[in-house]
């Protein structure tokens, strides 16, 4: 995989990475290393100095409580969000790939909500279920629903997955259809005439044919929902009611904010990097040879 | 597929619409309420049709600003979304296009060194050295600048690797038959490498615009004056108030106009859009 | 085993476009029937009919007495071997065959039986445990067969099986096919546009254009007596010469024959043409200059134009340029580029067609 025919020139080349390369070094590995770095420090009350404490910002951060929460959020968060949105968008593509000549129209209808940027779209579904104000709050009231995610926690969260899934949708949507696609039609025409109905073609052929998609999209969709959710939460719940929609990243922000223990929040960052380059090593190793398009 | 059973057909079709339909209701519900007077959004029983206020709400939401949260203009926060969106995909496209280059027309020592420091920072978004890195950009005095907005976003290798991708896919005769016709690489560039690349600096450039559009997390830390808001933080700040009720319907319009650059620019270049999507994917 | 009949089978598509245009006829128990003709003619199209895969506009398909218009692909109780093999790619030799009898509910021991069976036959014993990808194309070839085989079905249907191998394996391949539908004595149809193929292959031909069918038979009748000067071209290669008989030369060479008030068309085999010199009483002599000569070894082709007719490009693929002849001579000598030579066609190898081209004038 490298070019045969090439340039000699000796020091264009180099001329031609250095923007790249000082804006990586400024603000990727300088700041990341510093991360690393603080995350073995302790600041004194007025950031005047700082004493090298090893790991004991780590451990008091796995003693905290709050941290495990933030774990626990993240780590339902993500299942509940993963498993929606990628089975409601397996069922839109599955019925889009049916028919050729709509499934352009309905790849331009469903598509769109990527462009919505994850804040906005928080700030839709909070409008939509509000509790005084609401659209789709209403039939709740009505229903003589206690309906509050200001107020309770779970209703929160139940609304932040809401949100996160509708966005998410159109992405897998999109790559599931892609994969259906690829499937070539003979091999179901041959499992039609080996006597295999719809329902069976689907889980003996189509799903085990796009399970490399599916592995792809639920590590796409797990980043996701560490990261890219920051604005959905933001804006629909700040991250409460006590802490209730906290994220691991949300907490970073957070703790961030009321300031003070640099060390601390270092710690978290570098429990991200570590957890996020995992993911990554995973999805480049596993998926990277098996996804066609 | 095979089966020719019309009621399938018609599952499919409902299932479909259905879909549509839950997909679009959230913005359905945001326009609607964009069209009405406060009083309206605010009582709890909006109607599910549009109002009459829409001239109005829009423009005292683009020119005039809310009354008492948000003090700026959407008018001024849509420019300031406008500026670093552009100059986050031209930004990422100049220098990801530049790597690229070197890395794959070219052999020098610390070539492949090169090409993994710059591989790297796929692994970590900004999300995750969000301090350090406001601390980098506050010491480099660049809090509340477009350039603040703008450098710590372009850092990551995307671009590099999808331009790499798509360099190793043009035939090695090209650049044979160029360099007999006497051209060096500045020539090769431009006129031969350039020409081709066009449709890939499109993709590219989609994605990264709506990318920096809609980014929330870092504009937030890094601005504080109103006047470099942009318009995706600038809504939730419209509706976080301390006194007073906030101000939906124009937040609303808001939403909506966040909402249309970057979903025109989806809509309009599907093919450009999808292509994008599909090869920073992989 | 079964016969399968079609009786008046159309087929139009949704913006008016009509496919299949009334075709008629029957294939017996046992029987191995080759649909052949060019790519558009519809021969796919009217196998998957069969099949189930495409709808009937109207008319009936008739398996082993039972009318299947309505009736479910799996339910016809076919199999079909596809033109890309279409094996399931995820899952090994073994289930790609196994897959439909465990659809059907038959039990394992017996399921087993059978794929060893079949693959004892095919000589995929050894690969049983591979998945397609690591197979090679004669190989998958013969799994995509396996799996018809081990459904025991009344009919196998074909569908240009043997187009993505290469000439050698294609050959090979062919006779196996052949032997293999011989031994299971299963009633089989088999699509191709290879006209070589179809000859070695079928016991019934069927040749199609344009939707319909030109001719139903045995291979060498059609050989040997095509209907129309479609399937005068298209059957045997190098292509029959087909002359308009406007010229003088030929007509005059032809009063006498009662054939000749109806005919329009002459038809010659390059191989029933004689170069020589001498009178044949009744039959027709041509005057040729040499243009050019083909050595394959075994025989020569030699190309030639007739005088008074200009050579010019060929009207339809397959059909010569008018006024160029094709002369077959069996071995290896032939005349030379340039050199003048008579060829000559005996009377009963004279095949006489209307102008039209569409009729056989005489037997």
């Amino acid at each position: 995989m490298e070019k045969s025919v090439v340039f000699n020139n000796k020091l264009l080349p180099y001329l031609l990475l250095v923007p790249q390369l000082i804006i990586t070094f400024v603000f990727f590995y300088w700041p990341a290393s510093q991360a690393v770095w603080q995350s073995f420090l302790r600041e004194d009350a007025f950031g005047l100095s700082s004493e090298f404490i090893g790991m004991e910002n780590y451990l008091s951060l796995f003693a905290q409580p709050e941290y495990y929460k933030s774990m626990l959020t993240t780590a339902v968060f993500s299942s509940l969000v993963a498993v929606l949105s990628l089975s409601i968008a397996l069922l839109f593509a599955t019925q889009a790939d049916k028919n050729l000549k709509a499934a352009g129209s309905y790849k331009t209808l469903m598509i769109w909500p990527y462009a919505v940027a994850p804040a906005v779209a928080g700030v839709l579904w909070i409008f939509m279920f509000h509790p005084t104000l609401g659209t789709l709050a209403r039939p709740l009231r009505w229903m003589n629903f206690d309906w509050n995610p200001l107020l309770n926690g779970n209703h929160a969260m139940i609304l932040v997955v809401m949100a996160a899934v509708w966005k998410q949708i159109s992405y897998n949507f999109l790559f599931f259809l892609a994969g259906l696609q690829s499937i070539p039609k003979s091999v179901l025409e041959a499992g039609a005439i080996d006597g295999a109905g719809p329902m069976r073609r689907f889980w003996t052929i189509v799903f085990p044919l796009l399970s490399p998609t599916t592995f792809f999209l639920l590590v796409v969709n797990v980043v996701y929902v560490f990261f890219d959710t920051f604005g959905i939460i933001d804006a629909v719940t700040g991250g409460g009611p006590a802490g209730a929609t906290t994220t691991m990243v949300y907490k970073v922000f957070a703790d961030g904010r009321l300031g003070g223990d640099l060390g601390g929040s270092a710690a978290q960052s570098v429990v991200l990097m570590v957890i996020v380059i995992a993911l990554t090593a995973v999805q480049f190793k596993y998926v990277e040879r098996k996804v066609q398009y | 597929m095979v089966e020719h059973r019309p009621l399938n057909d018609i599952i499919a079709y409902a299932i479909l619409t259905l879909g549509v339909f839950i997909v679009a209701f959230p913005v359905y519900l945001a326009f609607i309420a964009s069209t009405h007077d406060a009083a309206t959004v605010v009582g709890g029983h909006m109607p599910l049709t549009p109002g009459s206020h829409t001239l109005d709400n829009y423009y005292r939401a683009i020119f005039v600003g809310g009354s008492r949260t948000s003090r700026e203009p959407v008018g001024h926060m849509l420019m300031n979304s406008f500026i670093s969106a552009i100059g986050i995909a031209l930004g990422k496209i100049f220098i990801s296009i530049l790597s690229a280059y070197a890395v794959v027309y070219f052999r020098f020592p610390f070539r492949k060194t090169a090409f993994w420091i710059i591989f790297v920072t796929l692994m970590l978004p900004v999300e995750v050295r969000i301090y350090p890195t406001y601390k980098v950009v506050a010491d480099l005095h660049m809090l509340d600048t477009y350039a603040g907005l703008i450098m710590p976003l372009i850092a990551s290798a995307t671009g590099t690797l999808l331009f790499r991708q798509f360099f190793m896919t043009i035939p090695e005769e090209l650049l044979e038959a160029s360099r007999i016709d006497g051209a060096g690489p500045f020539r090769f560039f431009w006129d031969t490498l350039l020409p081709l690349s066009v449709t890939t600096i499109a993709a590219l450039f989609v994605i990264q615009f709506i990318y920096g559009w809609n980014q929330y997390l870092w504009p937030l830390l890094i601005t504080t004056q109103d006047s470099m808001q942009t318009i995706v933080t600038g809504i939730k700040k419209m509706l976080t108030t301390t006194d007073e009720l906030a101000e939906w319907q124009l937040a609303m319009a808001t939403a909506i106009l966040a909402m249309l650059p970057p979903v025109a620019v989806v809509v309009f270049m599907q093919r450009l859009f999808v292509r994008g999507l599909v090869e920073t994917e992989k | 085993m079964a016969n399968v009949t079609l009786r008046d089978v159309r087929k139009t598509y949704a913006g008016g476009f009509e496919a299949i245009k009334g075709i008629n006829f029957d294939v017996g128990d046992g029987q191995f029937c080759v649909l052949v003709g060019p790519s558009g003619c519809g021969k796919s199209t009217l196998l998957r009919m069969v099949a189930g895969l495409e709808t009937i506009s109207s008319g009936e398909i008739d398996i082993g007495g039972r009318i299947v218009n309505q009736v479910e692909p799996a339910e016809r109780d076919i199999a079909m071997v596809f033109q890309n093999y279409a094996l399931y790619p995820h899952m090994t030799v073994y289930n790609n065959m196994a897959y439909g009898l465990r659809n059907r509910g038959m039990k394992e021991p017996e399921i087993d039986a059978r794929v060893q069976e079949a693959a004892r036959i095919l000589e995929l014993v050894t690969m049983l445990d591979r998945k397609p990808r690591q197979l090679s194309g004669g190989q998958r070839q013969r799994v995509a067969m396996g799996r018809a085989i081990v459904r025991q079905p009344k009919v196998f249907l074909f569908d240009e099986p043997l187009s993505n191998l290469d000439a050698k394996l294609r050959i090979a391949m062919r006779v196996e096919i052949r032997k293999l539908q011989r031994r299971l004595s299963t009633t089989a149809i088999y699509v191709t546009h290879d006209q070589l193929e179809a000859m070695t292959l079928a016991d019934i031909l069927v040749v199609m254009n344009g939707g319909q069918v030109e001719q139903i038979g045995n291979p060498l009748d059609i050989y040997q007596k095509p209907a129309t000067t479609f399937v005068a071209s298209f059957i045997g290669a190098p292509p029959m010469n087909l002359m308009p008989l406007r010229s003088d030369e030929l007509k005059s060479q032809l009063t006498g024959d009662g054939r000749l008030a109806e005919a329009g068309i002459l038809g010659i085999r390059p191989e029933d043409f004689v170069i020589t010199n001498e009178t044949v009483t009744g039959g027709v002599a041509l005057g040729l200059t040499v243009e050019a000569i083909e050595h394959v070894g075994a025989e020569t082709f030699v190309y030639g134009t007739r005088q008074q007719e200009a050579t010019g490009v060929a009207a339809n693929p397959g059909e010569l340029p008018p006024g160029e002849v094709i002369v077959r001579i069996p071995g290896a000598a032939g005349p030379a580029i340039g050199e003048r030579i008579r060829a000559v066609a005996p009377p009963d190898k004279l095949h006489l067609f209307t102008a039209d081209g569409r009729q056989r004038v005489g037997g």
